[in-house]
């Protein structure tokens, strides 16, 4: 025909979302300036790459998700050639060759080849059942895989891309688990608390996590049978799919001479390096930046398009990403840098009862990052603030409730204010979500009953009695109604600027929610910083430990370094170590070690303390394990001098040895010793046994004091010798050594269960009343003894060496070797 | 003359356990290599600008650490101490691809520098 002749002749290479998108926008601009011919390597029309997923999670079929038909190439007028592989592009003859020998000229190229799935090179990766998750072939292969019987499937990458592979294999029926190399899931789009709620959803829909999981090798002979991590664990699989990341397909661009790095580099205008080529989508890098979704490619169309259609003037400046997963019913949304740093702030919501988690980080008044979990609404709102770089501090205040909150929002006449929506709510609406209890079951209360105080209410109407999420709202709708005569009651001081909860209810609500991690109490509680600060962290560690002995896993990251390097920090960041010498003896043997030791390793300072150990002053970090292995092997354990916990037992001579002693304090001061170390207590503690009231061994200024008279022990409680000296209260008197264990065992796990941390027993007696305490340890007999019994329990998982287990097993090892050497 | 900056490999992410930090030795002093809970890394001074305290031993929240000598908050990403001190422990450029962290140092010219277990 002589009409083709005078058109110009448009080759696409790659029938996917990128290319595709291109000559949709070209034909509207210019319908009739090219003869197009589109190659593409896949059997298919163009479909919704994305869609990928709900048609593995069978809930969607292929056809739902084709974008153009081939009636649409037709009535275009576009030559389409499905599974036909270009594999040469002659730039001097201006032709392309496909793979089955096709040859085609053109007087324009656009390359629109997308990515490759990078596979990880291990051992086993091209055994059969192994799969990527990139096209329609591999969702059939996994579904085939499902269907005829695969049980377990694995996983590698606990990014977007794995966990919607996860979900859908999930769904077909199998047992899947995946295998992440960083510390949390999705750690590119979400941050750790996301993550954390993310993992947590899939582990409930009985997809395994597992983290920190670096693959060795995948396994089997004639099919894939599991896979190896690095640290030895195997995990049976049927079905091994790879997600851990794509990469540009260049390898076209590349043969043909092009301008290749990480991608096709292309200008502002998506040419090539050739000016008769261009190139747009994932294939493409440009400045610098490559991308692999789908929203940028939008905008590159565009640009493309407007460039082929002869409009050389607009041009792409890069894009700003957004991500949601397509996970049904688990709404994640993350936009921007989250990752916070100088000059930034975050903005951090919870609502543990509807699983939400909101953060988003502020920069100079404007959003540079969103984090959304389980409520998504205003993902779009935030994005698109972002995108324009609009100021936000005018909204500040109601940013985080999104973009429907109070009425008009955003935009408008200003911020909203909260207590204004608090006033706007309904008389139905519910506002202690745990007990059901609506706004105006508390308004009416307030006024039928005279209530004045927060406290009033949750008596009278439950509202805010249980977790506590509800209270800001309970003290608005008390403001509300009682004007300027209500005051916030001088209520305790929160935790820490990261939670309005005080010390006491997080504590109760620990056991209350049975919170078994930091992560899920920061989430039930609405914690408002991602992953809290130094005083909340060490805090929140020790109360689930009192809590849930021998089930919580300790937070090594939430210790102070003292207690992570179980040594004593001293200002020159040298270490200080004190060896356990019980009830203050020891022998030449440990004191030959204790010599031994200081010689070899040059120890400048050696000292007596004042609770009767011997204090090893100056030894460099990386010189603890060796030390410690010299002193385990004289027998000597930690004396745990760092340690909110059980420091010493100071003890007299008692009547082994001196003129006046009634009983044998030293035997009593080890027999406490060995029965109390290696607890965990709210702050440190420690112990004296005197063998007479001469009181020798200072007995009556320690937090539990015990000093003999003839007719047995008389025991006191809450002593101070720190910075405000305090002497003990006294508590009772027992008639023997068993007596005496029990009462100071059942007195500790009080102070273990009840005490705010930091709290020493001084202040904490003080407060809750010596009354209190001789109520609970001395007049109740069932409850002491239940007390003790909960003391002894918690002791069988915590009197481990903290020395040996480093000393001679590696434990934590990597705290105490340099990374790297340097020069 | 002007000095160049040399990257150099120092270890994997996964060496540093998250929100925590490992300290990479050299002629010129320590530097702290740090993780967040979020898998950012950072690299600062390991010597804090109060009183020259060992940040990498400190308790890290956020991008941030607080100091285990006396507690002053020091920003991961600028050094910068924050709230009311004043001071700048110093950062290093880093570069994290896959997995791999590489610290960039200006170091003097001269024979190959010995990373132990590492390329360079
Ligand atoms: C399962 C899955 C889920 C996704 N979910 C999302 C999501 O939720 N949100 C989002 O934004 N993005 C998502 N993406 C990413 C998105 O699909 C891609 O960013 C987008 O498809 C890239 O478009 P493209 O045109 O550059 O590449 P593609 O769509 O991959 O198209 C490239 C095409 O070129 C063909 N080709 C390659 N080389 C040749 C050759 N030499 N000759 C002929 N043809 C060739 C390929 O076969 C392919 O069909 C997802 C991707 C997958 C795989
Ligand atoms: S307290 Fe009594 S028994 Fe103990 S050393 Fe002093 S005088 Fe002797
Ligand atoms: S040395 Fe860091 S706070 Fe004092």
């Amino acid at each position: 025909m002589t009409l083709a002749n005078t058109k110009e002749r448009l080759v696409l290479v790659g029938n996917g979302m990128a290319g595709i998108r291109t000559v949709e926008e070209l034909l509207q601009r210019d319908p009739d300036r090219y003869e197009i011919t589109v190659f593409g390597a896949e059997p298919h029309v163009n479909y919704n790459r994305i869609m990928l997923s709900p048609v593995l999670a069978g809930e969607k079929t292929f056809d739902q998700i084709v974008l153009n038909d081939r009636s649409w190439y037709d009535r275009n007028g576009i030559a389409l050639l499905t599974g036909e592989k270009v594999e040469k592009i002659d730039r001097e003859a201006r032709t392309v060759t496909s793979i089955g020998g096709r040859t085609v000229g053109y007087d324009r190229l656009l390359l629109a080849t997308g990515s490759d799935p990078f596979i990880i090179p291990v051992p086993g990766r091209d055994l059969p059942g192994v799969v990527t998750f990139r096209d329609m072939f591999d969702v059939e292969a996994m579904l085939r895989k499902a269907a005829d019987g695969g049980r377990h499937a694995v996983v590698i990458g606990g990014g977007l891309l794995g966990l919607e592979a996860a979900n859908g294999l999930a769904v077909n029926g199998m047992k899947v688990t995946v295998i992440h190399l960083m510390g949390t899931i999705m750690e590119r789009q979400l941050d750790e608390a996301a993550g954390f709620l993310l993992q947590r959803e899939l582990e409930d829909r009985g997809i395994d996590v597992i983290t920190n999981a670096d693959t060795k090798a995948i396994l089997g002979e004639g099919h894939v049978t599991g896979v190896l991590l690095k640290d030895g664990r195997e995990i049976p699989a049927d079905l091994v799919v790879m997600a851990v990341g794509i990469r540009p397909s260049t390898g076209l661009a590349k043969a043909a001479g092009l301008a290749v790095e990480r991608g096709v580099v292309v200008d502002d205008h998506m040419v090539t390096s050739d000016p008769a080529i261009l190139a747009v989508g994932e294939c493409v890098q440009h400045r610098g930046a490559t991308y692999g979704l789908v929203a940028p490619l939008w905008e590159m169309a565009r640009v493309c398009a407007d460039q082929l259609a002869g409009r050389p003037e607009s041009a792409y400046a890069g894009s700003v990403t957004s991500t949601k997963l397509k996970v049904t019913g688990i709404d994640v949304f993350s936009a921007g840098d989250f990752s916070g740093g100088k000059d930034c702030e975050d903005i951090v919501f919870r609502d543990a009862a509807r699983g939400v988690y909101k953060r988003i980080v502020l920069k100079e008044d404007r959003i540079a990052g969103a984090v959304l979990y389980g409520d998504t609404r205003d993902g779009a709102w935030y994005f698109q603030m972002l995108r324009e770089a609009e100021n936000v501090a005018p909204l500040r205040e109601t940013l985080i409730f999104g973009q429907g909150f109070g009425g008009q929002g955003f935009g408008g006449g200003g911020a909203a204010n909260p207590k204004a929506a608090v006033a706007a709510l309904s008389d139905s609406a519910e506002i202690c979500g745990c007990n059901g209890v609506c706004k105006g079951a508390i308004t009416r209360a307030i006024a039928d009953k005279g209530l004045t105080s927060l406290d009033d209410v949750r008596t009278h109407t439950k509202a805010s009695a249980s977790c506590g999420s509800c209270t800001g709202l309970v003290e608005q709708l008390l403001e509300l109604s009682l004007g300027d005569g209500y005051q916030a009651a001088a209520a305790a001081k929160p935790l820490c600027k990261c939670t309005h909860h005080p010390h006491d209810d997080v504590r109760r609500l620990i056991v209350a929610g049975e919170l078994k991690s930091i992560p899920a109490v920061m989430q039930a509680l609405e914690w408002k910083t991602p992953n809290g600060c130094h005083s909340c962290r060490p805090a929140l560690n020790y109360y689930l430990l009192a809590a849930w002995p021998g089930e919580y896993k300790d937070d090594y990251q939430s210790r102070f370094v003292n207690e992570r390097v179980h040594a004593n920090i001293q200002k020159d960041g040298t270490y200080s170590v004190v060896p356990r010498m019980w009830g203050g003896l020891t022998s030449a043997k440990e004191l030959r070690a204790i010599a031994d030791v200081v010689d070899k390793f040059a120890i400048p300072t050696v000292k007596v303390t004042g609770g009767q150990r011997i204090d090893l002053f100056g030894v460099k970090k990386e010189d603890l394990p060796a030390v410690w292995k010299d002193l385990n092997e004289a027998g000597m354990v930690s004396g745990h001098a760092y340690a909110k916990g059980l420091r010493t037992v100071k003890t007299c001579v008692g009547s082994e040895w001196c003129r006046f002693g009634t009983q044998d304090s030293t035997g009593m001061g080890v027999k406490l010793e060995r029965m109390t170390w290696g607890t965990w207590t709210p702050h440190k503690v420690k112990l004296a046994v005197s063998g007479c009231p001469r009181n020798c061994a200072e007995a009556t200024i320690k937090d539990f004091g015990v000093v003999a008279v003839d007719s047995g022990w008389e025991l006191y409680v809450a002593g101070n010798g720190g910075m405000k000296v305090r002497e003990c209260d006294f508590l009772a008197k027992v008639e023997t050594e068993e007596q005496v264990l029990e009462y100071c065992g059942a007195f500790l796990q009080l102070y273990r269960e009840e005490a705010r941390y930091l709290d020493r027993t001084a202040p904490w007696v003080e407060r809750v009343g010596l009354d209190y305490v001789k109520k609970r340890v001395v007049e109740d007999d069932e409850g002491r003894r239940a007390l003790f019994a909960r003391f002894r329990f918690s002791q069988v998982f915590s009197q481990t060496d903290p020395w040996d287990e480093r000393a001679s097993r590696g434990v934590d090892s990597h705290e105490f070797a340099p990374l790297a050497m340097v020069g | 003359m002007k000095e160049d900056i040399t990257w150099i490999e120092v270890g994997r992410v996964a060496d540093i356990p998250p929100a925590g930090a490992r300290v990479v030795k050299t002629p010129r002093g320590d530097i702290a290599v740090f993780r967040t809970a979020d898998d950012d890394v950072f690299a600062v001074r390991d010597r804090c600008p109060h009183a020259g305290g060992p940040l990498s031993q400190g308790i890290v929240h956020g991008a941030r650490v607080t100091c285990p000598l006396h507690n002053w908050v020091i920003d991961l990403a600028s050094g910068e101490a924050t709230g009311p001190d004043e001071g700048c422990a110093g950062t290093f450029p880093v570069q994290v691809e896959n997995g791999l962290i590489r610290l960039g140092l200006r170091l003097p010219p001269g024979p190959a520098l010995g990373v132990p277990g590492a390329a360079s």
